[in-house]
Formats: structure tokens, sequence, C-alpha cells
């Protein structure tokens, strides 16, 4: 037999391990790192007794309620238009061709870093932007950009809807994958036979089949949304911002004993995901026996005639004020002189672009480089990991996903700092490899969740058949699973690494300052007023993924452009 | 490879020990299958000589498929197993598959969709047949000698279903297998398609002197092979000697008592 075969099949056996190992002991450490110091005790400080100073300078800060409520309203409120759009739009136009529409439309805003659409959407709706420039100086009679605070609103609604625009694709695409393992049209059809309008059909017997699929998208968009850092800083107000933006500033004060006042927050702020995670789990069960009646009730609902417009046009609304977005930072990155009222700049140069190109190569090089191994190290982990639950024959369960989701569902701001201080003790701090590790904590997720479905699903019987030839379990991982799995393995590492390009927060704490990404550079130019600089930069931090989405799915059909057999997998 | 060999040679004492039967044969002694605790196969005694085809027939969920996989190796490690198979006299129980060298075709023809239709083939053919021309000529008479001469550079996609289903067998012929293993290999076929199939997978097992193992809950299959036909019937029949009934103007031989396997059926 095989000797070495064996040995790695061994080795093969701690795959699990080290990947919750490598995953979640930082957060686990992070997040105590951070708890420690918001009760006084961080010795590197001085602070080693108990001590509620933190929490008490925390509570005297008066722009705290506003900053609580800031928080709050973008939060909910942005999750609660999210949701609400996805599951009006698929169930009143899940038979229109808007909805196949913007299935085209989606894929690609979901490969837009957040921080790329924040840029784009404070240029389109900024007072001075392309959408009041569309109406001036007629009809609207502006001749001036008007004084209405459209950006940085006091009421958090830009950021609101910057995170709609990027929340909105990526509970779509959940939807959808649930629909599928769901076979929602079958339910569909049974219902509509029994009489049902197919709004009313879909919300009866497809939602609550779909809605257990999506409960951790929905959670991880919630604890994203309460917590988001580099959105906030471009579209929210300043003074005071949201909560998770004071907690960076506090971290950052150069005045070393606010570190103690920052913990306080960023364990406050942990506090308010989890309350908010478990206010919404409360609401479901409320909700669902509620609803429980109104289910078989008998009602058959109408034709929903009204809703599919409705719901169509604010979907396409949504999806197309992404798409303007990216446009409006492709144009100003090309502009020389683009006065208001203007619709078009009058004159185009490259200068925008000429003038950067050190720090584009700079950045560039570094998001390059970094997303690039977290994706590799991430897929070989799971490919890994997955390879492994079918050779030793275990089943995931319920829980495991939930580890999984974990770094999603705990807000970045809330163990980030925790995990720096870890990263101080084991003499990694501001190097590559712990810039490289905290990416993965996000990166590795989103791989796992993209590819395990098409590595599950793969019929076993190629590899029976593959084993009774005479090949070996390896060569029949090399030879057979992998190249038949390509376009799924080569595009969750995509996926890895557009989830990587889009780090701004784990980048800035692990990287101590001393590497720059394009994400880090997109947000502190998006400060500062000049546009056609911040737009090079959101454009090039947009670019790189869909380039990457782009290899994923050119690639295998390339390779495999006489195959057709390969076209159904995945 | 080398490791293999030199492997194999250390143990000659366990070869001899562990002979059974005739040169070229398959044999399963006291096979029996369970899950969590529940036998599913009584066990199971079974001889097929080289060029002999042996067909297990019982209805779908009976099992029949997972004989199968525990001949070649493949069954799932949450099945309770007993009892040992022989290829060509040698205990192969605790073989991995790919030193088994039971070639298996299934419903599907499963040809790998990423390789083309002589790379499907050369998967299959051993390495110790070395050089690219030696390689290619084999594969081509391989294709010739399924009326697809001239076809080793198509993707496997553009094949039709009866193509494909001799494809799918030859790659498993130049594997060199010792046993073949049919798990119902014709019931996805076209009806006219079937018939031509099964006659060209017959006359090579035969031609090769393979002893071959047929499952299949089509009696038509069972009667065209003419052999002996095993029933694996359910356990709820209280009648413990199951025998085939014979059909008409096919030969079928019953079999006797201890060739049967018996299905302790699961409780719904």
């Amino acid at each position: 037999m095989n000797v070495r075969g064996w040995e790695r099949i061994k080795l093969l056996r701690y795959a699990p391990g080290l990947t919750i190992l490598l995953f979640l002991a930082p957060v686990g450490a992070g997040l105590i790192g951070t708890w420690l110091p918001a009760v006084g005790i961080f010795p590197a400080l001085g602070g080693k007794e108990f001590s509620l100073a933190g929490w008490r300078e925390l509570f005297a800060y008066p722009g705290l309620g506003s900053a609580l409520r800031l928080t709050l309203v973008s939060g909910l409120l942005s999750t609660l238009l999210s949701l609400t759009l996805v599951i009006g739009f698929v169930a009143s136009c899940g038979e229109h061709r808007a909805f196949q529409a913007l299935r085209r439309l989606i894929a690609p805003l979901l490969a837009v870093p957040h921080v790329a659409v924040a840029i784009g959407l404070a240029f389109l709706i900024a007072p001075s932007g392309w959408l009041v420039r569309a109406v001036s100086p007629w009809p609207s009679g502006w001749e001036v950009p008007p004084d209405i605070a459209t950006v940085q609103d006091p009421y958090g609604l830009a950021l609101t809807l910057g995170l709609v625009v990027k929340e909105m694709p990526f509970l779509f695409l959940m939807t959808l994958a649930a629909l599928h393992q769901t076979q929602a049209d079958r339910r569909l059809a049974v219902a509509r036979s029994l009489g049902y309008g197919p709004v009313t059909a879909w919300i009866k017997t497809v939602l609550p089949a779909i809605y257990p699929q999506i409960r951790l998208p929905i959670y991880a968009v919630l604890a994203f949304s309460l917590s988001v850092v580099d959105m906030a800083l471009i579209l929210a107000p300043t003074t005071p911002p949201p909560l998770a933006v004071l907690v960076l500033r506090w971290f950052n004060d150069p005045d070393l004993s606010m570190r103690f006042v920052a913990a306080a927050c960023a364990s406050l702020q942990f506090g308010i995901v989890a309350v908010a995670i478990g206010g919404w789990r409360l609401m479901e069960i409320v909700i669902a026996r509620l609803v429980r009646s109104w289910l078989v009730d008998g009602r058959r609902g109408g034709s929903g005639g009204l809703l599919a417009p409705v719901f169509g046009l604010f979907a396409l609304a949504v999806c197309g004020m992404g798409a303007l977005s990216i446009l409006g930072m492709v144009i100003w990155s090309f502009a020389k002189r683009w006065r208001y009222p203007d619709v078009l700049p009058s004159a185009v140069s490259l200068d925008s672009w000429m003038r950067q190109t050190n720090s584009i190569l700079n950045a560039g090089l570094n998001t390059l480089t970094i997303g690039f191994a977290a994706a590799a190290i991430a897929t070989v982990l799971v490919v890994a990991c997955l390879e492994n639950e079918r050779r030793q024959r275990v089943s995931s369960n319920g829980r495991g996903i939930w580890l999984l989701y974990a770094p999603l569902l705990v807000p970045q701001i809330g163990f980030l700092f925790g995990t720096q201080v870890l990263a101080v003790h084991m003499n990694l701090d501001g190097t590559w490899v712990a810039l490289v590790w905290t990416h993965l904590l996000f990166v590795l997720p989103y791989v796992f969740l993209s590819l395990s479905d098409s590595y599950r699903n793969l019929d076993e019987r190629y590899l029976r058949s593959a084993l009774c030839l005479g090949a070996s379990p390896n060569r029949v991982f090399w030879r057979v699973k992998l190249p038949m799995l390509l376009r799924p393995v080569l595009y969750a590492m995509a996926i890895g690494f557009a989830v990587s390009v889009a780090q701004y927060l784990p980048t800035l704490f692990a990287g101590g300052g001393r590497y720059v990404t394009l994400t880090t550079e997109a947000v502190s130019l998006a400060a500062g007023a000049n546009r056609r600089v911040a737009g090079v930069f959101a454009l090039l931090q947009a670019v790189l993924p869909m380039v990457a989405f782009g290899l994923a799915i050119g690639v295998p059909a390339l390779l495999y452009r006489r195959r057709r057999g390969l076209r159904g997998i995945a | 490879m080398n490791r293999s060999q030199k492997q194999t040679q250390h143990r000659p004492e366990d070869r001899a020990k562990g002979r059974i039967g005739a040169r070229s044969s398959l044999a399963l002694r006291g096979v029996s299958l369970g899950i969590a605790g529940r036998p599913l196969i009584a066990p199971l005694d079974l001889d097929v000589a080289g060029g002999e085809i042996v067909t297990l027939m019982g209805p779908s969920g009976s099992g029949k498929s997972s004989i199968l996989a525990y001949v070649c190796g493949t069954l799932e490690p949450t099945f309770d197993t007993a009892g040992k198979i022989f290829i060509d006299g040698q205990d192969m129980t605790e073989f991995p598959p790919e030193k088994r060298r039971a070639g298996i075709l299934f419903q599907d023809d499963l040809l790998f969709p990423h390789l083309s239709v002589g790379e499907n083939l050369a998967f299959g053919l051993p390495r110790r047949i070395k050089g690219r021309r030696e390689r290619d000529a084999r594969i081509d008479q391989a294709l010739v000698e399924a009326e697809l001469g001239g076809f080793a550079r198509r993707d496997p996609a553009t094949l039709s279903g009866g193509q494909r289903a001799r494809v799918a067998l030859m790659r498993t012929l130049l594997s060199e297998p010792r046993a073949l293993l049919l798990d119902e290999p014709f019931s996805k076929l076209d009806v006219h398609l079937r018939e031509k199939v099964r006659r060209f997978v017959f006359d090579h097992a035969r031609a090769k002197g393979l002893p071959t193992l047929l499952v299949t809950h089509d009696p038509e299959d069972a009667a065209a092979t003419g052999e002996r036909v095993v029933e694996v019937r359910p356990a709820m029949i209280d009648n413990p000697s199951v025998s085939q009934t014979p059909q008409k103007n096919h030969e079928i031989s019953t079999v006797s008592h201890r060739e049967v396997g018996i299905i302790k059926k699961l409780s719904p």
C-alpha cells in the first residue's frame, strides 16, 4: 500500500482543528483582550486593577446618545430595508423579466468593496453630485449646489442607503441559493394550483422554508451594519459619528489613557450587536407564532399586481445607484475639469492616474499579495476540511456553521484591538503575517460558504469509478476531483480575494499603519476633497475583485471550452 | 508502483493462506451487511467463475448495490460488514479499492467530463504500459473495438448514450480488471439501445474471461445472461428459501439456499 498516501490522510485529519484554531483563537483572544482594558486591566498602560473609569468616562461623553442613535437607526433600518426589498422583490417579481435582469447586475455589484460603493455613492448624492447636476440648473433652478446635507446627514440616512446598496445584493444572492436548495418552484407550483395568488403563495409556502437558510446571513448583515466603520467614515456625520467610528477614534487617540474608554465603547458595541441579534431572534419567534393561523386560514391573496412594479422599481433603483456610483468614479478619475452643473467633465486627462503611479503601485501590490495569500490559504484550508469530511465520513452538523459565522457575527471593532494586543505579545504586530492572518478570519467563512455545496454535491460515483480503475485516493483527488471542481474552487478563491480587498479595519489594526492598501488609501483620500484621486483608488479597489472573478470564470471556460459536460457542475 | 510490488512480495504466506477457488474467479464468503446494528443482508456465499455472469436480482433499496460496493471496496464505513471477498483466489477484503482491480460500471457512464474520450481511456490504462505511442495504440484499438475509431479527441458530452456506455466499458476493460461488477448499467438506456449495449458488455466480459456480477431489478437483464440468478428479497417474506421462478423461454438456474441473501428489511 502507498505508505505516503496514508500519512497524508492522517495529516488531513488535523485540518478542521487547525482551521478552527487559526481562525477562532484570534477572535476569542481578541474579545478578551478588549474586555480586560474595558474594566481597567491593561498592564502595558499601567492598568493593573479592576476599574470602571473607562465606562464612567464613556457615559460622560456628551455625544454618546447621538452616536448610539445613529448606530441603531442606520444599522437596524438598513437591515430591515434590505431584507424587505429582497423578500418583496423575489416574492413579487420571481416570474418577471426584471428578476433575470437584476440577477445579472447583482454579481458584479457584490464584488465591489464597501468603501468603493460609499465613495461612489457620495459622489452621486452629494449636493454637487450627479443626481443634482442631472436636474440643474433646469428644472431645479440650483445655480450653485443646494445647501442640504445629503451626505453625512445628521440622521445617518446616507449611511443607511449605502448599506442597503451593499447588503441587498448579498441577501439577494443568499436567497437565490436558498431557493435553489428548497426546490421553491415546486412548492410555488403546488400553492398556485391550489388557487393562491403568486405573492401570497410565495410568502406562505416558500418563505418559511428559506428563512432558516438565510437567517445567519441576515444576522451577519445586522452585525455588520451596526458596527460598520469604513462606510461610516465616508457617509456618516462626524460630530458625533456612529459608535464604531468613535471607538476607532479613541483607539487612535494620542492620549493613551483613551484606550480604556475605547475598550469600554468597543465592549458596548459588542453588547449592542449581541442584543440586536438576540432581539431579532425573539422577533422571529413572535412573528412565527402570530402568522401561524394566517398561514392556514385559506386566504388566497390577490394577483399581487401592484407589488411587482413597486418592488421591481425599488430593487432596480438600488442596483442602479450602485452601478451609477461605480460609473461616476470612473468618470471622476479621468476628469480634468468638471464644473458644477456640467453632467459630464469638459476636459479629460490621465493626470489623476499618472501623478499617483507610485502610491498606486505600492498600495495595489500590497492589496494583491495580501488578498492572494489570504484567499489561497483559505482555499487550501477549506478544501482540506471538506476532503477530510468526506474521507472520515463525518457529516457537518448545524453547529459547525455557527462557528464559521462567528467572525462575521462579532463586530470587527469589538475584537480587533484585542487581537492586535495578542499580535504584539507574539511579536507579530504590524507584520505581513499578522495582516494576512487577520484577513483570513473574514476570508475563510466566505470561501467555505461558497465552496462547500459544490464540493459536497460532486457525484461520489466519479471518484469510486476512478478508484476502481486503479487510481490511488491522492491521484483521484488531483486528477479527477480538483479538475472537475476547478470552476467552483477558483470562484471561491475569487470571493476570498474580493473579501480581503475590501477589508479596512483589519488592515488598519493588524498592519499597524505600516501597510497601505487600496482600501485604506481610498478611505483616507475620501476624507480629503480631491474626488479625482479618491476616484482612482476606489475604482482600482473595485476593479481588482472584478478581474479576479473574470479569471475565475474565464480560465475554466477557456480550459474546458470543449467540455460541455462540465457546465452543469457548480 | 515499486513500493506496492515490494509490499506484496513481503507477504507470501498471507497469499498462500488466503487462496480460495480457481485462478480466474470472484468469490464471496459469508458476506453480510447491516446498518446501525440492523442486518440488511444475511450471509451470502457466491462463486463466480471466469467468463460467468451471475445476476443479483432484487427490488430497489434491497442493498444489492451495496454488495457490489463492498466487493470493490467503496462501501461507506457506516455499514456493518462481515465476510470476505476473494478475487482470483486472493483475499481482497482488507485492500483499498484501487488495489483490488474490480472494475465497476454504474447506471450512468460517469465518463470524466473534464477529459476527452481518449483521455478517459488513458485514465483507465495502467501506468505499466509506457510510452506515448504504445498507450495511444492501445486506446485507438479499444475505440475501434467499440466501433468508435477516431473518437479519441471528442468531448464525451457530445457522444450518444450508447456510445458513452461503450466508452465506459472500454475504460474499465483497459484498466485490466480481474472481475467485472455491473450496477444496473443498462437501466438508463433507451429500450432499443439497451439490447445492443447489453450484448456488447456481455460479449466482452465473456471474451476476457472475467467473472462478472450483475445487479439489476430488470428481469430482462437477468434473462439475457442465460445464466444463474440469485435473488435478494426483503426478509418480510416468511419463506426462507427464496428461489427464482423460472421464466419462459430462458434458461435460468435456480440457486441453492446457501447462496441466497436474505434481507432483513429495515422497518420503515
